[in-house]
């Protein structure tokens, strides 16, 4: 199962890159856009095609290891296709 | 008295934390590589600076898995004490020894220099040796030490009156302006309840003897084993 983690600054957690981001698009003329939040993408691939086993089994990867709760919040969306 | 001075991959402030502690202080010291889980009779551990496992996932995420960090949290369970410098406050906090995370310096830079820090208070072993007020004079060179934690923490980290240094100017101003990094209430050292753990992102080993330039960082070091 293909698994893709995303990993976001939390609400409230200052991002800098974000606010640099924001400007430039500012900067360039791409009006009507803001709130820009930087995060980083996870892939990896779990071997199970049980979806559920390969929801908890990535839930604990992200609690654990793959994000700090402190400052960031995550989701993954599972993928069968080979 | 033996201090042990933990060694991962990456690491690269154990020679001259060791240099401090053996050459200026007169101290034993024992390396302890992060895979070993024997601490070797050691009197006080010293989590040095550095880019541990390449930093990479987030400072500190990879190393605070290292065994040498169950043997760590064990000690310091006893009351056995603890000191982070700059990555090793990282992977204090990666570890849940010490409250709060790091992000990016808000700068988005890497700073390197001198910084002035006030001395919140000398309850902590490691800044016993230190006046209440007294401003300090140590390097810091980090790209993440913008210490960070909801505001539900801070008001504990606060009234529990944790944090052991702040990021001020030279007339000990702690404000905004004289906030080096963005750390929450500007600041660059904490400790936990018991006083034991200390963390901080200045380096003391840096500047412990006037061929460096200072010797502010020498009674922290001193501290550690008062």
């Amino acid at each position: 199962m293909k698994v893709r983690v995303f990993v976001t600054p939390k609400k409230g957690v200052f991002d800098p890159q974000g606010v640099v981001i924001e400007t430039g698009l500012r900067q360039l003329g791409f009006a009507g856009a803001d709130q820009v939040r930087v995060g980083k993408v996870i892939d990896l691939v779990v071997h199970t095609d049980d979806r559920d086993d390969a929801s908890a089994r990535v839930h604990a990867m992200c609690k654990t290891f793959l994000t700090n709760p402190v400052i960031e919040d995550y989701t993954f969306t599972l993928d069968e296709a080979p | 008295m033996k201090v042990g001075i933990v060694v991962f991959p990456g690491s690269n402030c154990d020679r001259d934390t060791e240099h401090a502690f053996e050459k200026v202080l007169g101290v034993g010291v024992e390396r302890l590589w992060h895979k070993d889980s024997d601490l070797k009779g050691v009197d006080a551990i010293v989590l040095p600076g550095g880019f541990s496992f390449g930093d990479y996932l987030r400072t500190g995420a990879v190393a605070r898995f290292s065994p040498i960090m169950e043997s760590v949290a064990d000690f310091a369970a006893r009351g056995g004490r603890v000191l982070g410098i700059c990555n090793g406050f990282q992977i204090l906090l990666e570890a849940g020894m010490l409250s709060g995370a790091m992000l990016p310096n808000r700068s988005l830079r890497f700073i390197c220099r001198d910084v002035t820090v006030r001395v919140e208070q000398t309850a902590a072993p490691v800044v016993s040796k230190l006046q209440q007020g007294q401003l300090l004079r140590i390097p810091v060179a980090h790209y993440e030490g913008n210490w960070f934690c909801d505001d539900e923490t801070l008001a504990r980290v606060e009234a529990e009156g944790l944090p052991v240094l702040r990021y001020c100017d030279a007339a000990g101003v702690v404000s905004d302006e004289t906030n080096l990094n963005g750390s929450r209430n500007n600041i660059a050292g904490l400790r936990n309840a018991a006083g034991n753990v200390v963390g901080m992102m200045p380096h003391p080993e840096r500047c412990a003897e006037p061929a460096l330039g200072g010797i502010d960082g020498r009674a922290l070091l001193e501290g550690l084993l008062s």
